[in-house]
C-alpha cells in the first residue's frame, strides 16, 4: 500500500465508519424485529437516537466522566485508524484493549454501584475476548508471513484456508465485542436487564452519545478484521468478503435473537475453552505443518 | 431544528399499581402493538430516558422515590400518568397510605386514564408525549441558545 | 577505571558507618551523603564508559590478594548463617550454605590450576544494571530515611534497629554492584550469596514470628539456587579449567556439554533468585520486610539479579533443553501469577504478584534467547525496574496516611490523597497501559515465540496478557472512582517524595525517550550479545505510540482538574430511586440507611493462592526436575 491509499483509507474510516456503524445497527433491530414478528423502527433509527442523545441537557454524577469518554472515543478510532493505515494488527489489538480501559474507568468514576457492577462485569469480558483476539493476529502472522494488514491481504489464497480454527474463535468472541445475548452481561440493548443499563448506568445525553458512535466504529473496525480474513489479491474476493461480513453479522443477530443470558462466569470459562481448543488446534496445526 | 420526537425514551415506574396497568404498558411493546416502530425504547435508567411513565398512585414511601428518578432524569422530559390511579389515585384515592395520583409530587403532563389503560391508550399518550418532547426540546435549544450568548458576551 | 572497586567497597565502609552510628539524625545525613556518593559514582561510570568508546572492557587480570579477601568473606558469610539457622532451631537449612561454600573454598585452594582470565567485566548490560542500582538504590535509601522514621513512630511494638536496617541495606548495594560488574564466576557467586542474605536479614527484620518463617523460606529457597550454582561452577572448573562466565556462555552456545550442564545449572539458580514457580512463595513473604526493602531488594534489583544471570546466558540458553526449561518456567509463572494476582486485595501482595508474573516474562524472553525477546526484556526490565520501586514507595507512604494497604479502601483515592494517588496512577499506568512496559514486551515476546515455533508460550502470553489487564485496571478504577470518604491526611515526608518525584519524572522520561533509548542504548546491548541488533518496532510507530503514552499521563490530571470546578448539573447517581443523596448509601426496607459498598471482583475461588499455588508449583517443579536431569544425563 503507498501512503495515499493508507491516508484515503483512514479518511473514510474516520468519515463512513460511523455512518456504516449506524446503519448495520439500524438494520440489527429492523431484523431482530422481524424475527419476533414485529415491524421494528425505521433503519435509521439508531442516528435519530444518538441525535436526540446530542441535544439533551448534559447532566452527571461526575464531570470527568465526560472527558473518559471522550478519551475512549478518541482512542478508538484512532487504533481503528492504525488498522485501516495499515499498521500491524497485533498492536492494534493491544492498544484496542487499552481503549476500553478508559471506558471502564467512565464508568467507575461515578462510584456508582450499578455502572461499576456493570464495568467489572465489562472487564470479565475484555478478558474473555483478548485470548482470541491476539490468537488471530499470530494466526495471520503463521498463515501470511506478517502482522501487517497489506501483506495479509495481499496474498494469493485467502487467510481463512488456513486458519478456520482461528476464525471459529474470532466469531464466538465477537458475539462478546458487539454485546449480544447470550452474552450481554455487562450492557445489553434488550429490554430485559440485570443491571439497569450496566455499564452505561450513569451516561446519558452526550456521553450515552459518544458511548454509541464508538460502538459503532469499533464495529465497523471488526468487521474489517472479519474482511481481512477473506480478502486475497483476487478483486472478487472483495464482493466475498462484503457478503461474508453480512452473513456473519446476520449470524450474530439470529444468535442474539434465540439464545438466553449466560452467566458471566460460564461466559469466562465458555470463551476460553473455545478459544483454547478452536483457536489453539489450529495454532499447533500451523506451527507444525 | 432536529427531530427528537422519533426517539422517545422511556422510563417505566411501577409505584403502587395493581401492576394491571404494567401489563398492558409491557403489552404495549410486544409484536401485537410494537411501540418501538415509533423509535420507543422501555431503558429502565432515569438518565437515559425522556418519558417519564407513572403507573400505580403515589403513597409515602414511594413519593421520594418517583421525585429522585424525576431529577435523575435530563431536560427535556415529559411524564405520563399512565391508569387511573397514576391519575387521580383511583379507588384507592381515599386509602390511609395513599396521598394521590402522580401529580402529588411532580408536575405530569399527560394523562392516559383507564383500568387498566389498554395499549392503544398508552400509545396514544406516548404519541402526544413525544409531541410534547419536540416542543421542550426546541425550547430548550432556545433556551441554551440564548444562554451561551449570554456567557459569550459576558 | 578506578571508579568500579571504588563502587563495590565504599557501600560496604556506608554499611560499616551505619551499623556504628547510633544516633539517628547523624546516620541519617551520613546516609543521605553516601546515597548521594553512589549515584554520583554510578553516573561517572557510566559517563566515563560510553567516553570511552561504550565497548565491552574486560579489567582487572592479577586479584590475587582480591580473591583471598573474597573467600574468606564466604567463609565469615557462611559462619553467619549458620549461628542464625542454629539460633532460630533451623539447623538444617545451614548444609545448603556449608556445602557450596566448602565446596568453592577446596576448588579456589586445592583445586587444579585454572586458565586466568580478567575479573570484572563491562559492557551495556553491566553499566545498565550499575544504573538501575546505583540510582534507584541509592533513591531508596533517602526513602528509606523518612520512611522507617514514620514506621517506628506507628509500629512501636518493634524494636528500633534502624542501623541494622541501613547497614543491610547498603551491604546489599554493594554486593549488587560486585555482582553485575563480576565476569569472574566464583566472585559472582559470592555476592550472590551475600544478596540472597541481606534479603533474609530485611525480611526478618521485624523478628515477628512471621517474618522469622518467612525469611527462612526466603533463605533455603536462595541458598538451594546458590548451591546450584556452585555445583554449576565447581562442574564446569573441573571439566574445562577456568572460571569465566562468558567463556562458559560461549562454549554453551556451542552446545559443549561440560557448559550446558554449568549454564542449566546456574539457570536454575537463577529462576530461584528471579522467584519464578515453583520458588515464588519466598517473594510473597517478603513482603512483610518493611517497604524499602520491599521496593529496593524484591522488586526493583535484588531479584533482577536473576534475570541479569538469565540475559548474560541467553545465548546458551537459545535452542537448548535448558532453554526449553527457562522459557517455559517462565511463561507459566506469567500466567499463573497473573492469574494469582487477580484474586490480591492487599496492594503489596497485588505488587509482588505482578512481580513475579513480570519477571516471568522476562524470563521466558531470557529463555527464547532471540535478539528480539533480549529486546524486549531489557526494556521490561527498565520499566518494571522503575515503576515497581515507584509503586512499592508510594503504596508504603499511602499506608502511613491511609494506615491500610488493601486497594478495596483506596476508593477515591485521587480525591483524598491526591498527591500520592496521581503518582500510583503515573506508575500503574506505566507499568501496563499501552503502548509501553509489558505492551511492548508481549509484543515481542510473542513474536519472536511465534518465529521460534514455540507454541506454548504464545498460548502462556495470550493469556497472560488478558489477566494482566484486568487486575491493574481494577486498580486503577478504585484510585479514580468517586467516594464520599473523607480525605486523608498527607503525612509524606519530603524526602519521601523527593524519591517519588524523581522515580515519576524518570518513568515520564523513560516512556518519552523510548525510541531515543532503543536506538543508543539497548541496539548496542543486543548487538554485544548476539552480535547482530534488528528493528524491532518501525520508528514511526515508536513516536506514535510515544503520543499515546503522553496521553494517557494526561488522564488522571485533567480528570482531577476538571472536577475541582465542577459545581452545575450533578445528579445522584442511580439506585433505584432510593439514593439517600450522598452517592453512598440507600433506603432500605425498613427506611434506615443502608451504607452501600461497592467492590472489585477478585474471582477468589477461581484464582486464589490455595487452589492455584500447589498445582502450578507441581508442575513447573516436575518440569524443571525433568529437564535438569536430561541436561546433566546427557553430559553424563
Amino acid at each position: 500500500m503507498t501512503t495515499a491509499v493508507r491516508v484515503i483509507f483512514v479518511v473514510l474510516y474516520v468519515l463512513l465508519a460511523p455512518l456504516i456503524g449506524a446503519l448495520l445497527a439500524g438494520i440489527d433491530r429492523k431484523i431482530s424485529a422481524r424475527m419476533q414478528r414485529r415491524i421494528g423502527p425505521p433503519v435509521l433509527q439508531p442516528l435519530y437516537d444518538v441525535i436526540k442523545l446530542l441535544k439533551k441537557q448534559v447532566i452527571a454524577v461526575d464531570r470527568s466522566q465526560g472527558f473518559l469518554i471522550v478519551s475512549y472515543m478518541i482512542l478508538t478510532v484512532i487504533t481503528g485508524c492504525l488498522f485501516f493505515a495499515g499498521v500491524d494488527v497485533l498492536m492494534v489489538f493491544f492498544i484496542l484493549g487499552t481503549s476500553s480501559v478508559f471506558l471502564y474507568l467512565a464508568a467507575v468514576v461515578t462510584g456508582s454501584a450499578m455502572s461499576s457492577m456493570g464495568a467489572q462485569r465489562e472487564l470479565v469480558q475484555d478478558m474473555a475476548i483478548e485470548p482470541a483476539l491476539l490468537f488471530s493476529a499470530v494466526g495471520f502472522y503463521l498463515a501470511t508471513g506478517s502482522f501487517e494488514v497489506g501483506s495479509i491481504i495481499g496474498g494469493p489464497v485467502s487467510a481463512i484456508v488456513k486458519m478456520p480454527g482461528f476464525f471459529a474463535a474470532f466469531l464466538f468472541v465477537l458475539t462478546i465485542k458487539m454485546r449480544k445475548s447470550p452474552f450481554d452481561t455487562a450492557q445489553g440493548t434488550h429490554a430485559h436487564q440485570e443491571l439497569v443499563k450496566g455499564i452505561t448506568t450513569e451516561m446519558g445525553a452526550k456521553n450515552l452519545a459518544y458511548f454509541e458512535i464508538t460502538e459503532w466504529y469499533e464495529t465497523v473496525l471488526m468487521m474489517a478484521v472479519v474482511a481481512i480474513y477473506i480478502i486475497n489479491s483476487h478483486p472478487a474476493s472483495i464482493i466475498a468478503a462484503i457478503v461474508v461480513i453480512l452473513l456473519v453479522y446476520f449470524l450474530e443477530i439470529l444468535i442474539d435473537n434465540t439464545c438466553a443470558r449466560l452467566k458471566w462466569k460460564d461466559m469466562l470459562v465458555l470463551s476460553w475453552t473455545v478459544t483454547l481448543i478452536s483457536a489453539g488446534v489450529n495454532l499447533i496445526l500451523l506451527m507444525v505443518i | 431544528m432536529a427531530n427528537v420526537k422519533r426517539s422517545p425514551w422511556i422510563l417505566h415506574y411501577d409505584g403502587s399499581s395493581c401492576n394491571g396497568c404494567d401489563i398492558e404498558v409491557l403489552a404495549s411493546m410486544t409484536p401485537v402493538y410494537d411501540a418501538e416502530r415509533l423509535g420507543v425504547e422501555n431503558t429502565g435508567d432515569p438518565m437515559q430516558a425522556d418519558i417519564f411513565l407513572i403507573t400505580g398512585g403515589i403513597n409515602s414511601q414511594n413519593a421520594s422515590v418517583v421525585k429522585q428518578l424525576y431529577d435523575q432524569m435530563p431536560r427535556p422530559k415529559v411524564v405520563v400518568a399512565v391508569g387511573i390511579c397514576a391519575c387521580t389515585g383511583g379507588v384507592f384515592k381515599d386509602a390511609y397510605n395513599i396521598l394521590g395520583g402522580a401529580d402529588t409530587v411532580i408536575p405530569v403532563d399527560i394523562y392516559v386514564p383507564g383500568c387498566a389503560a389498554r395499549p392503544q391508550s398508552i400509545i396514544d399518550g406516548i404519541i402526544r408525549a413525544r409531541d410534547l418532547f419536540q416542543k421542550r426540546s426546541e425550547e430548550h435549544d432556545a433556551l441554551m441558545k440564548k444562554k451561551n450568548l449570554e456567557r459569550r458576551q459576558a | 577505571m578506578g571508579v568500579i572497586p571504588f563502587l563495590i567497597c565504599f557501600p560496604f565502609v556506608a554499611a560499616v558507618l551505619m551499623f556504628c552510628i547510633r544516633v539517628n539524625r547523624i546516620r541519617n545525613a551520613v546516609a543521605y551523603v553516601s546515597a548521594a556518593v553512589i549515584m554520583a559514582a554510578t553516573v561517572y561510570l557510566c559517563v566515563q564508559w560510553l567516553i570511552g568508546g561504550a565497548g565491552k572492557i574486560r579489567l582487572y587480570y592479577h586479584t590475587e590478594a582480591a580473591d583471598r579477601i573474597i573467600l574468606a568473606a564466604e567463609l565469615i558469610l557462611m559462619c553467619v548463617v549458620t549461628w542464625l539457622c542454629f539460633k532460630y532451631r533451623r539447623w538444617y537449612i545451614s548444609f545448603l550454605s556449608i556445602v557450596p561454600t566448602l565446596g568453592i573454598a577446596w576448588l579456589e585452594l586445592f583445586g587444579p590450576e585454572m586458565t586466568e582470565y580478567n575479573r570484572i567485566y563491562l559492557d551495556h548490560l553491566s553499566v545498565l544494571m550499575c544504573l538501575i542500582v546505583g540510582i534507584i538504590g541509592s533513591l531508596i535509601v533517602i526513602y528509606a530515611v523518612g520512611y522507617m522514621h514514620g514506621y517506628h513512630h506507628y509500629h512501636t511494638d518493634i524494636p528500633d534497629r534502624r542501623y541494622y536496617f541501613f547497614m543491610v541495606l547498603f551491604l546489599f548495594l554493594g554486593a549488587m554492584f560486585g555482582f553485575v560488574l563480576s565476569a569472574d564466576l566464583l566472585w559472582i557467586d559470592f555476592f550472590w550469596e551475600v544478596t540472597s542474605v541481606c534479603s533474609f536479614l530485611l525480611i526478618g527484620y521485624t523478628k515477628l514470628e512471621e517474618a522469622v518463617k518467612n525469611s527462612f523460606r526466603a533463605l533455603w529457597m536462595n541458598l538451594l539456587g546458590g548451591t546450584a550454582l556452585a555445583a554449576g561452577i565447581i562442574y564446569y572448573a573441573l571439566k574445562d579449567g577456568n572460571t569465566d562466565l562468558q567463556t562458559m556462555v560461549w562454549s554453551g552456545s556451542m552446545f559443549q556439554h561440560a557448559a550446558l550442564v554449568a549454564v542449566a545449572l546456574t539457570a536454575f539458580a537463577a529462576l530461584t533468585k528471579a522467584a519464578q514457580m515453583p520458588f515464588s512463595r519466598w517473594l510473597l513473604g517478603a513482603m512483610v520486610a518493611p517497604t524499602p526493602s520491599s521496593a529496593l531488594l524484591h522488586s526493583a534489583t535484588m531479584v533482577k539479579a536473576g534475570i541479569y544471570v538469565l540475559f548474560r546466558l541467553s545465548p546458551a540458553l537459545r535452542g537448548s533443553l535448558a532453554g526449553s526449561m527457562v522459557s517455559f518456567v517462565g511463561g507459566f509463572t506469567f500466567l499463573a501469577a497473573s492469574f494469582i494476582a487477580i484474586a490480591q486485595s492487599d496492594a503489596k501482595k497485588v505488587l509482588a504478584m505482578s512481580t513475579i508474573s513480570n519477571l516471568g516474562l522476562m524470563t521466558a524472553c531470557a529463555g527464547v534467547g532471540r535478539p528480539e525477546t533480549i529486546w524486549a526484556g531489557v526494556f521490561l526490565m527498565i520499566f518494571h525496574a522503575i515503576s515497581k520501586s515507584l509503586l512499592f514507595q508510594d503504596v508504603g507512604a499511602t499506608e502511613n496516611s491511609l494506615h491500610s494497604r488493601d486497594v478495596e479502601e483506596m476508593q477515591g483515592l485521587l480525591y483524598r490523597l491526591p498527591r500520592l494517588a496521581i503518582i500510583m496512577f503515573i506508575g500503574i499506568c506505566g507499568m501496563y497501559l499501552a503502548p509501553f512496559g509489558m505492551l511492548i514486551s508481549k509484543w515481542a515476546a510473542l513474536k519472536a515465540s511465534v518465529d521460534s515455533r514455540n507454541i506454548i508460550l504464545v498460548f502462556f502470553i495470550c493469556f497472560g496478557s488478558a489477566t494482566t489487564t484486568f487486575y491493574w485496571t481494577k486498580w486503577l478504577g478504585k484510585l479514580i472512582a468517586r467516594s464520599s470518604k473523607p480525605v486523608v491526611k498527607d503525612i509524606t515526608k519530603t524526602n519521601e517524595m523527593i524519591s517519588l518525584g524523581v522515580h515519576t519524572v524518570l518513568m515520564i522520561a523513560v516512556c518519552a525517550l523510548f525510541p531515543l533509548l532503543s536506538k543508543i542504548y539497548v541496539d548496542p546491548l543486543v548487538s554485544d550479545m548476539f552480535g547482530e541488533a534488528r528493528e524491532v518496532i518501525p520508528t514511526g510507530v515508536l513516536y506514535l505510540l510515544v503520543l499515546l503514552i503522553l496521553f494517557f499521563f494526561a488522564v488522571p490530571v485533567l480528570a482531577y482538574v476538571r472536577n475541582k470546578h465542577m459545581a452545575v448539573n450533578r445528579k445522584l447517581s442511580y439506585l433505584s430511586g432510593i439514593n439517600t443523596g450522598n452517592n453512598d448509601a440507600f433506603v432500605s426496607a425498613y427506611g434506615d440507611e443502608k451504607k452501600l459498598v461497592v467492590s472489585n471482583l477478585y474471582l477468589t475461588k477461581a484464582f486464589g493462592v490455595r487452589r492455584l499455588m500447589v498445582p502450578c508449583e507441581a508442575i513447573t517443579s516436575a518440569v524443571i526436575i525433568v529437564t535438569v536431569a536430561m541436561t546433566i544425563g546427557g553430559a553424563l
